[in-house]
């Protein structure tokens, strides 16, 4: 065990420290400190990963010649830690960055290796995820949306929903059923779509926040051509949970950086606000709800951290890795409902009210918190996972 | 960055695990809860010629010279056996109080003999006000001819019965910073004044005592390390026993996760094993997901501990508020998965359940962690 950097590791930390500090913008909090980016602040996040890209500090651990650093999940934390430390901006494409590249440098062909990755790091591509269906959310394999073989193409038909940033996104990672006759399982396939091909429609989704973040998209006879299958035809299931499981490792990373900043910001709130004359942070009951978190919020980055120690070592995460979607979100929501009590009153008052704390920054991410323990698999599914693969239960 | 074990201490994991499987099973442990003294001769010989007692007291002194994570290790596979037995109070308490404050002469004798198995030396340092602070500290010594002059009474006191010698937390010096004026004294159990009541316990794998001092006369060179100068050095002590103990509860909780999770598979409820009933299955999850972190938080302090990092303290605060909840959560939850068999004093999840409730008192509970965790990261 040792928690120790190598100099050439220490020299990457000092060197994403002062790059950080003379990049950020000051007020891009103004946005708000929501991991989801909003509607307003997409061009500003838009210009931040380009900056990050040209940089080189996004892509650490993707090959170089497919626009990454080449280096390793140790670089990649540290990184992720001194943007915690500095309150770094989220990023944009970040399905792309999480999902879709890494999935495409596991299963794509050269050409589609060359085409994708670096333009997704760049932002100059936006992506978003075509899984879930109206009638297929935790039970993802029953998804319905068809493509038929037509020569070189596919035809695809039927509908996506509660797909984020598809209103802004250039390319879709789309499941597909090519093999009606097939179980389940083995009749899927994983396709990349342009989303401007003619019969792809885009129509946004109003959420309880108020804001349209996600989306449902309708296929009428789509025609995608043969050579934008990743990962083989009727495949797509396995190529698929690959996905996820980036999903949980990288977005994990990212995650913990903004829970972090978050809690930084919550803290900072609690000193500003009083209760009965005195500061929040001095009332026994608050520093014990505040002290919880902060422990949850690290206990969440050494587990990272020991998840990371095996896939240095060549081995597969162990049990720790399966628990950190659900666990941020369990710590998440909790910190959200604490911002709203740390405000009292005061937390019924929304963005234009004058008197309003943050300028209502707070009420959308406590609002929009709501679907972290539904998108990205719901916490109940996430518990069926671990029971049955990690502590091998029997299936109901 | 490596933030896992190495080889070594995977062997000495799985030697351990297996030496409890023979040597501490279920039948053994009932047999030292029922009795007096809590483990025998014979077993405390066997720990010796393991090398575990001496295991972190470097090797002048007859130890083996690892490390504290190697030690984390070893209490992880006591904690799954609920090991009992004057092992914590002596390696981890008395001996470690030695270690860290003691004269080379008082290392040299005593440690050699901890690590042979011939001695046993527990820490005298909580009294009936339960507070962890040193103002809780009213036990006097005071100067006399030659020495010092002990008085007080001390309280959850573990395995004094069975121990040579005490190392006391007494007051040397009246007003001021109360951790200016605390001085750690060497005494040995059969001097004059000292008395010692063996107390009932709900976990009886855990013996404590009453301590009384009732003129106590030491010598001078019964000091362990400056007089008054005693709250820094066991405050250090404490914050590592309180990591050990943080990896003992995860030892335990990982045991009641284990069994919990073998019953659900083979117990049929309305045809079907009740694992794969999502009210089951997803309590077990929690289960798991309380263990996990319990772990990953102990194991950061444990490292923090070991290399003093500046961070030692809130690290060994974060673990200890963790592990608390964690292991009753987890130990309360395994009786519940198991129904009435669960509840019986045959099913061996009670001797957890117990060590999970006294673990959790022991260098304070989540909530005093909690309030510490709020000053070190000043709230």
């Amino acid at each position: 065990m040792d928690f120790t950097l190598t100099p050439d590791q220490e020299a990457f930390r000092q060197r994403v420290r002062s790059w950080l500090q003379s990049n950020i913008p000051d007020d891009w909090t103004k946005f708000g400190l929501s991991e989801v980016p909003r509607p307003e602040a997409y061009a500003f996040l838009r210009k931040w990963q380009a900056t990050l890209y040209d940089a080189g500090f996004i892509g650490i651990t993707w090959p170089k010649e497919y626009g990454g650093q080449g280096l390793t999940f140790v670089e990649e934390m540290i990184l992720h830690q001194e943007m915690a430390l500095q309150k770094a901006p989220p990023m944009l494409n970040v399905l792309g960055v999480g999902m879709a590249g890494p999935t495409i440098i596991a299963y794509g062909t050269e050409e589609q290796k060359k085409r994708y990755p670096a333009k997704i790091l760049s932002c100059e591509e936006i992506w978003c995820q075509g899984y879930s269906e109206p009638n297929a959310g935790s039970d993802l394999a029953s998804l319905q949306t068809r493509a038929v073989k037509d020569g070189e193409h596919w035809v695809i038909s039927g509908q996506k929903v509660w797909t984020s940033l598809a209103h802004i996104a250039d390319w879709m990672m789309l499941l597909a059923r090519t093999d009606p006759s097939a179980p389940k399982h083995k009749g899927i396939t994983y396709f990349l779509l342009d989303m401007r091909t003619p019969g792809v429609t885009v129509k946004p989704l109003k959420q309880m926040t108020g804001d349209a973040e996600f989306n449902e998209i309708f296929f009428d006879n789509v025609r995608v051509h043969e050579r934008q299958v990743l990962g083989g035809v009727n495949n797509g299931w396995s190529v698929g949970l690959t996905t996820l499981m980036y999903e949980r490792l990288a977005l994990g990373f990212g995650l913990q950086v903004r829970l972090r900043i978050t809690m930084d910001q919550l803290v900072g709130m609690a000193r500003r606000m009083e209760k009965n004359g005195r500061s929040l942070t001095k009332d026994p009951v608050m520093r014990q709800k505040l002290a919880q978190l902060w422990i949850d919020t690290e206990s969440l980055k050494y587990t990272g951290a020991r998840a990371v120690t095996k896939l240095l070592k060549g081995e597969l995460p162990g049990p720790e890795a399966s628990t950190g979607k659900m666990m941020w979100v369990e710590t998440h929501q909790r910190l959200q409902e604490l911002a709203m009590e740390i405000q009292g009153p005061y937390s019924q008052l929304a963005r234009g009210a004058a008197a309003a704390i943050d300028g209502g920054v707070w009420q959308y991410s406590f609002l929009r918190s709501r679907a972290n323990s539904i998108e990205g698999g719901t916490t109940e599914i996430q518990k069926n996972i671990i029971g049955e693969r990690v502590l091998g239960l029997p299936k109901g | 960055m490596d933030f896992g074990f190495n080889a070594d201490q995977e062997l000495l994991r799985s030697t351990a695990r297996k030496f409890f499987e023979n040597e501490c099973t279920s039948e053994l442990v009932r047999a030292r809860m029922a009795d007096a003294a809590g483990f025998t001769e014979d077993f405390w010989t066997k720990l010796a010629e393991q090398g575990w007692l001496g295991l972190v007291y470097p090797e002048p002194y007859g130890g083996a010279g690892l490390g504290f994570v190697d030690l984390t290790v070893l209490m992880e596979e006591m904690g799954r056996a609920v090991m009992p037995g004057p092992f914590f109070s002596t390696v981890l308490l008395g001996g470690a109080a030695l270690l860290e404050a003691g004269s080379d002469a008082q290392r040299k004798e005593w440690l050699t003999k901890i690590a042979e198995g011939q001695a046993r030396v527990t820490l005298a340092w909580t009294e009936p006000s339960a507070r962890w602070d040193a103002a809780g500290v009213s036990t006097t010594a005071t100067a006399s001819a030659g020495g010092f002059t002990l008085d007080g009474t001390k309280l959850f006191v573990p395995d004094a019965h069975v121990s040579h010698a005490l190392v006391v937390v007494a007051r040397t010096r009246e007003g001021g910073n109360a951790e200016e004026g605390v001085s750690l004294f060497l005494v040995p159990t059969n001097a004059k004044g000292v008395s010692i009541t063996l107390l009932p316990t709900m976990d009886q794998t855990r013996k404590l005592c009453e301590v009384k001092l009732d003129h106590v006369t030491v010598p001078t060179s019964a000091l362990v390390g400056a007089k008054d100068g005693g709250w820094q050095p066991l405050s250090r002590v404490i914050r590592r026993a309180t990591v050990a103990l943080c990896a003992e509860m995860c030892g335990g909780a990982q045991k009641v996760l284990d069994m919990t999770t073998e019953y659900a598979k083979i117990r049929i409820a309305f045809g079907k094993p009740i694992g794969s009933y999502q009210g089951v299955k997803h309590k077990a999850a929690d289960m798991l997901v309380d263990v996990e972190n319990a772990k990953s938080l102990t194991y950061y302090a444990a490292w923090a501990v070991d290399e003093n990092v500046p961070e030692a303290a809130l690290a060994a605060s974060m673990a200890k508020a963790y592990a608390s909840d964690a292991f009753r959560k987890v130990a309360g939850a395994g009786i519940q998965l198991h129904g009435g068999i669960g509840f019986t004093w045959e099913h061996d999840l009670h001797l957890y359940f117990k060590r999970a409730k006294s673990s959790e008192f022991t260098f304070g509970d989540a909530t005093y962690h909690r309030e510490r965790v709020a000053q070190l990261i000043n709230l």
